[in-house]
């Protein structure tokens, strides 16, 4: 492989405070220096970044990629080239496939598929329940050792105490964090989206904010009594927010992910009945989005996770009760991120590489997060100012569920990079002008 | 109008002298207020008693389904027993014929009448069906694109018969 | 715009404006006297197709539109369709096309998922009306019962209308308040907590905690049928409980401080909701209310034929 010296790029690497326009240079898979007075070695390629940001490759510690058992509406594969499209060098994929990924054998297949994608680094997650039933622990300690970084029962919350105690106790042995689905089934049973004074003018049964904050607080009196890792997936109320402000007041080991959704949109969304807005959790209201933006921006939401979920472009098309939950999100995160986060002055770019980057790779103990001199060349190359037009058939995802479609937003990225190797370089070189080129196909319009 | 409207009366009174029961059917909407007027004139010279009602044929129409957004409906109420009576249609202008043709049914489903006589006040030619009046008060010589309306003071504040000669066709 | 121009589909009476709802009453005084009349059919709606798919069980209304739809000389052919669970039989989608391949007129559609009406009106050429879907909107349930209302105070501004009982999960109460409301009535609701929602007083509506207020306070109330299975769920102890603490009774109603309209959508839970001398009693409109239903649905019928699907300039779509 090649050295690739990038030059005049605006490099940001929260990891070591670092945010100038500067050379960078990448040599055998791994960042090799940083500095205006690095030199191309003989034979480099050089990459001219001038008006590009360079940072860590984005990290997601919260996609579902459907596959063994649902590839029509994912593959690791398509799902891993759905990431490097979208700036993600790394993902963890949720184990709620079908068989779930409750055993070595099977966190060796994801793992394997993942490596023979070649794009980003696939990083399994295994079941804290064998069989995702909630019933007994699954094998936490041969999951580890064949690969799996966490464990989640995700799609569905760890209802017994008893269970998320031992589970809290017994990842602790092997330092991984236990990821937990945050919801009271009983309190949301047969919602469909958040219960507020919309679902109560269209007669849809609502999820009250009290069946995620319920589930969040008994987490974190478990994360106390137990002083295990709990990471608290997609939170989307103010409710919840503050809880964790208190526990991480304590310092009791509490993490916790926001989606792109639950940071822009709100219940009003689902209006009309767009299922394109149906997740779980629910889209909820300006004050809990305006919460979550806020915690982001403070820390208290530790990172930005997808939670991807790509459903068959059908699945949607029917009544809002019995459409699947979840929208894609890969190819759009960064964007929307920039748009609601930086571009609206709510954080500055090195916090928000800080939280789609540093904090989860460091939190999970993941590959890549970080710039620094050595470590593997894991980096996105994105030009901030330039706009795209979100047209679901273009995109890498094998789903087209997504609610922005027909959407401009800001940052195109141009350039993934896992391990020093391209992994994903935008076909139309220069797109700071992508956007007002003739298409091939004229694109989606509203 | 007054004149007209005193010998469409006499004639009314000789064409239905055979006896029976007379009902005076105004068609909505200026039909309505045509019989009102004729009613007296007759009801006094009359053998038999003179039942009135009014018939909106909006939903007996043969072009319902062409025409949008849908007309106003207006009331139809009629005698509860048309068997064997002599029923006199009352309307303002008799053009193509359709509006007596839908009047036509629309009385069939409510009994079956003795005699149907037909007064208008004007007739302007123009027929699409085989229809004509018992009854004229005046008849008028019209082209395609003209327009002929009848003015009643209850709803126009005057009386008068209009034509406005069209465009030729 | 004229104000008997409904649009293509009727899905509730939230989208429609106060001069909409009017000319539907409007339009249905007429249609009251078609069914008094020997011959109780007229030719308006010949040689329209229209087809009532329903997914619900649910006499009444499916008999109701059924009247009003041979009353004016359609076409009908009833639909039983299976549940709408993803695990049974085709999608509505699928139905939706399959409606739209056979060209037809017109489709009533009742459906147990709130949204339905709206999801197959976006999807075909055809009108949709909605005859009840999910615990979303029921329009031509609150039309009657506006048309009713009418009939007995003159008007409906001004009116104070009590809902009481499971507004929770009623399509009847959520149209009552948007038609109500929209013609200037003042609307209450009241029941137990369990079973109003939780943000309905955002609906611009007074919420009672107790029927004795409700009745010192309406000119009507519309009591609405209390569904046996709330209780299995949980969301009342017991029948009795209910019917000795919300139950309409005639001892409660001797002593409201002037006589009060009632009203029931039925099919009505005798001894729960209401008692058997207030639902036969001389205020009770239970039966105009049905027959208001029929002149209401013909009316809508009527407005709604007038924009007839252009089947000439249907390209290859769906």
């Amino acid at each position: 492989m090649k050295p690739i010296l990038f030059t005049n790029g605006r490099v940001v690497d929260p990891s070591q405070h670092l945010d100038e326009v500067t050379s960078l240079l990448v040599q055998d898979g791994r960042v090799a220096g940083i500095g205006l007075d690095v030199r191309a070695p003989d034979g480099a390629d050089v990459f001219d970044a001038t008006g590009l940001v360079i940072g860590p490759g984005l990290v997601d510690v919260h996609v579902h990629l459907r596959e063994p058992g649902q590839e029509d509406r994912e593959t690791i594969a398509t799902g891993a080239m759905s990431a490097v499209a979208g700036g993600f060098t790394a993902i963890c994929a949720m184990p709620n496939t079908d068989p779930v990924i409750d055993n070595q054998g099977a966190v060796g297949f994801v793992k394997a598929k993942g490596e023979a994608a070649g794009l980003a680094r696939v990083y399994p997650i295994g079941c804290v329940s064998v069989g995702q039933r909630g019933e007994r622990l699954a094998e936490f300690g041969e999951m580890a050792a064949a690969g799996a970084v966490a464990v989640s029962d995700d799609g569905q919350p760890v209802m017994s105490s008893h269970l998320m105690r031992t589970a809290l106790e017994y990842a602790r042995t092997f330092g991984i964090p236990v990821a937990d689905h945050c919801e009271d089934l009983p309190l949301a049973a047969g919602g469909a989206m958040h219960e507020g004074i919309v679902s109560t003018r269209l007669g849809l049964k609502g999820i009250p904010a009290a069946a995620e904050e319920i589930h969040v607080a008994r987490d974190i009196i478990l994360a106390g009594l137990t002083g295990g890792h709990v990471h608290l997936c997609h939170m989307s109320t103010r409710g919840s927010v503050e809880l964790i402000r208190r526990a991480k007041d304590q310092g009791l080991r509490v993490t916790a992910e926001a989606a792109p959704h639950h940071f822009t949109l709100t219940h009003e969304r689902c209006e009309g009945y767009d299922t394109s807005a149906k997740m779980n959790p629910p889209l909820r209201e300006a004050e809990d989005r305006d919460a979550i933006r806020a915690a982001l921006a403070d820390g208290t939401l530790d990172c930005i996770a997808t939670d991807h979920a790509p459903h068959h472009y059908d699945a949607k098309e029917r009544e809002f009760d019995d459409a699947p939950n979840g929208i894609i999100g890969l190819e759009t995160a960064l964007s929307l991120a920039l748009r609601e986060l930086v571009l609206s002055g709510r954080m500055t770019l090195p916090t928000l590489f800080e939280r789609m980057s540093c904090a989860p790779a460091r939190l999970w103990h993941l590959a890549g997060g970080t710039l620094r001199r050595g470590s593997v060349a894991d980096l996105v190359v994105f030009d901030p100012g330039a706009e795209w037009t979100v047209d679901p058939s273009r995109l890498r995802s094998k789903s087209r569920n997504t609610p922005w479609a027909g959407e401009t937003l800001p940052g195109v990225v141009h350039a993934t990079f896992v391990g020093g190797r391209p992994v994903f370089v935008r076909s139309e070189p220069g797109s700071r002008k992508a956007h007002r080129r003739p298409r091939p196909h004229p694109p989606a319009t509203g | 109008m007054g004149r007209v409207l005193v010998r469409m009366a006499s004639e009314l009174v000789e064409q239905t002298a055979a006896g029976g029961p007379v009902v005076l059917v105004g068609i909505q909407r200026r039909g309505v207020q045509l019989a009102d007027r004729l009613a007296p004139l007759i009801e006094s010279r009359l053998n038999a008693p003179l039942k009135r009602g009014t018939l909106d044929i909006t939903l007996y129409r043969d072009d319902l389904q062409a025409i949008g957004p849908r007309p106003e409906v207006r009331e139809t109420r009629l005698p509860p027993d048309l068997n064997g009576a002599t029923v006199v249609i009352v309307d303002d202008v008799l053009f193509t014929g359709r509006t007596i043709r839908a009047a036509l049914d629309e009385i069939a489903d409510f009994g079956r009448p003795r005699r149907v006589l037909l007064a208008v006040l004007v007739d302007r030619g123009g027929r699409e069906l085989p229809i004509a009046a018992d009854i004229t008060g005046l008849a008028v010589a019209s082209a395609a694109g003209d327009h002929v309306a009848v003015l009643v003071s209850e709803l126009d504040g005057e009386d008068a018969v209009d034509l406005v000669r069209g465009a030729a066709p | 715009m004229n104000a008997a121009d409904l649009g293509k589909d009727l899905v509730g009476l939230e989208p429609l404006s106060a001069a909409q709802i009017t000319a539907i009453l409007d339009t249905a005084e007429p249609f009251k006297e078609v069914s008094e009349r020997p011959i109780k059919k007229v030719p308006a709606l010949r040689g329209k197709t229209i087809v009532n798919l329903f997914f619900e069980p649910s006499t009444r209304t499916r008999i109701s539109f059924e009247f009003a739809e041979k009353r004016l000389s359609a076409d009908t052919v009833n639909v039983q369709a299976a549940g709408s669970s993803v695990s049974k039989g085709e999608t509505l989608v699928d139905t939706a096309r399959n409606l739209e391949a056979m060209r037809i007129d017109m489709v009533v559609i009742r459906h147990g998922s709130s949204g339905a009406a709206q999801f197959l009106g976006q999807r075909i050429r055809s009108n949709v009306i909605n005859a009840g879907d999910g615990t979303h909107e029921h329009p031509t349930q609150g039309l009657l019962d506006l048309l009713t209302l009418r009939d007995r105070f003159g008007k409906i501004a001004g009116l104070k209308v009590c809902i009481v009982g499971d507004v929770l999960h009623s399509r009847v109460a959520r149209s009552n308040i948007w038609g109500l409301t929209k013609l200037g009535a003042e609307v209450a609701v009241c029941g137990p907590s369990t079973l109003l929602p939780s943000h309905v007083a955002d609906l611009g509506v007074t919420v009672f905690g107790r029927v004795e207020e409700a009745i010192q306070w309406a000119d009507a109330l519309n009591v609405l049928r209390l569904q046996l299975e709330r209780m299995t769920a949980g969301f009342i102890p017991s029948l009795r409980e209910y019917n000795r603490v919300f139950g309409v009774t005639s001892e409660r109603l001797s002593r409201a401080p002037k006589d009060l309209l009632i009203l029931h959508p039925g099919p009505m839970n005798r001894g729960v909701e209401i008692d058997s001398d207030v639902a036969d009693g001389p205020h009770s409109v239970i039966l105009p209310q049905v027959t208001n239903g029929v002149a209401v649905r013909m009316a809508v019928l009527y407005l709604l034929a007038g924009g007839s699907p252009d089947w000439a300039n249907a390209g290859g779509e769906a």
